[in-house]
């Protein structure tokens, strides 16, 4: 895998950390390799991890919605972590919308908010 | 003054040198007398009202100086500084800006009907003086009154700085809660610091919910219910909800003209009912949690 991303897997979840800026072609890639971690792993959710990003685009912004799509047809859960408030605040005045996404401060917020709504989901 | 070049200039501000020199030691000569008519002359005007007589009378005795320094060098340093240290005591006191320029061209008038006086004999001199004098005089007219409106929008802006943080704190109410007293006028500007301020605030202290009370601005505009919106937008992508207390009526309206999803805002009526809101969601976290 090219460009300075990690996919690792963590008992049920996969954690996807994003450590540099992308090309779009390494966004489109690491779109695929995550599906694809997807399928190879049970995953029941999936963290992907953003705050290395000084820019969020609209084409990052699809990037990432096509992944909780993907996630969520396999029955995932997806949350976007880390998003930096330059960052937070560039995408709102472009209006760049990441719903239905879910967001968390940073990685272990985006697992504790996991872990609540898979037990919520289990005791429905 | 700036360098001339042909001989026929130079010969004029050779004139024009020893001119300003006569004038200059005139103008030494007579100070005493020169100096309690320029004061007579503002107390006539009702000028400088807010200090007693011998405050005028000091300042007074040092702008004279200045001034006369300042016809003899053509530098306005000295006196630039002076204004501004002399603006930086006259303005907390309420002196206004038309005091300033008044008594400024007071002395201009009162230092040119010396002249006139003394020169009134000669016409062709008299003439010579006053080319002389003119340019100068209105140079330290200009020199003054920009060094007391530069001071003013000095301490304007340190006042409005101060203000800015005073107004907008961000308090921890309690472990991942933060509130958000906006009180006074917000504009642009001061949104767009709120936001960042309160963006801030959520990565520091790892807040969940921030309540934003708007209790204490009467109005805003369009742009500036905008702006709160995009708070509240940027907030939601770093993970923390954000609950709008304290709108009146007025500022709903304005809302509901601009025609925004209202489906994304979190309200209530005060800060109590904000708080509330915001123990519930925090709690729904808590009591949930394996």
């Amino acid at each position: 895998m090219s460009g300075p991303v990690s996919i690792l897997s963590r008992g049920d979840y996969l954690i996807a950390s994003i450590q540099g800026d992308l090309s779009d072609a390494e966004v489109v890639e690491f779109r695929d390799d995550v599906a694809e971690r997807l399928g190879s792993h049970d995953a029941r959710g999936v963290v992907v991890e953003v705050a290395a990003l000084d820019v969020i685009d609209s084409f990052v912004a699809r990037a990432l919605r096509s992944i909780a799509v993907t996630a969520r047809l396999r029955g995932a859960e997806t949350v976007i972590a880390g998003i930096q408030p330059e960052v937070a605040i560039a995408m709102v005045h472009f209006k760049l919308d990441l719903a239905p996404l879910r967001t968390a401060l940073d990685l272990d917020d985006a697992l504790e908010l996991l872990q609540r709504s898979l037990y919520a989901r289990a005791n429905e | 003054m700036s360098s001339r070049s042909s001989s026929a200039e130079d010969v004029e501000s050779r004139v024009d040198d020893s001119l300003l020199r006569e004038l200059v030691s005139l103008l030494r000569d007579r100070r005493t007398e020169l100096r309690e008519e320029w004061v007579h002359r503002i107390t006539d005007a009702d000028l400088l009202n807010v200090m007693t007589p011998e405050e005028i009378f000091g300042e007074v005795t040092a702008v004279y100086d200045n001034y006369v320094d300042v016809l003899e060098t053509g530098s306005v340093e000295t006196l630039r500084a002076y204004a501004r240290d002399l603006s930086e005591r006259i303005i907390p006191r309420g002196v206004e800006t038309d005091e300033v320029l008044g008594i400024v061209l007071l002395l201009r008038d009162v230092l040119a009907r010396a002249l006139f006086v003394h020169y009134v004999r000669d016409g062709e001199l008299l003439n010579s003086i006053f080319n002389a004098y003119e340019p100068a005089a209105n140079r330290i007219a200009v020199t003054v009154s920009v060094s007391f409106v530069e001071e003013r929008e000095r301490v304007i802006r340190e006042q409005q700085e101060a203000i800015r943080e005073l107004s907008t704190p961000v308090l921890q109410v309690r472990n991942q809660l933060l509130i958000l007293p906006i009180i006074g006028v917000l504009d642009a500007e001061r949104a767009r610091q709120l936001t960042e301020q309160l963006l801030g605030a959520i990565q520091s202290s790892r807040a969940k919910v921030v309540v934003i009370d708007i209790t204490g601005v009467g109005t805003i505009d369009q742009a500036v219910a905008n702006h709160i919106f995009q708070a509240v937008e940027a907030a939601q992508l770093m993970g923390a909800s954000a609950i709008i207390t304290g709108l009146s009526a007025k500022i709903a309206q304005t809302i509901v003209e601009l025609g925004v999803d209202l489906s994304m805002l979190t309200t209530a009526g005060d800060l109590q009912g904000g708080l509330e809101e915001a123990e519930r969601i925090l709690g729904l976290g808590a009591t949930d949690a394996p």
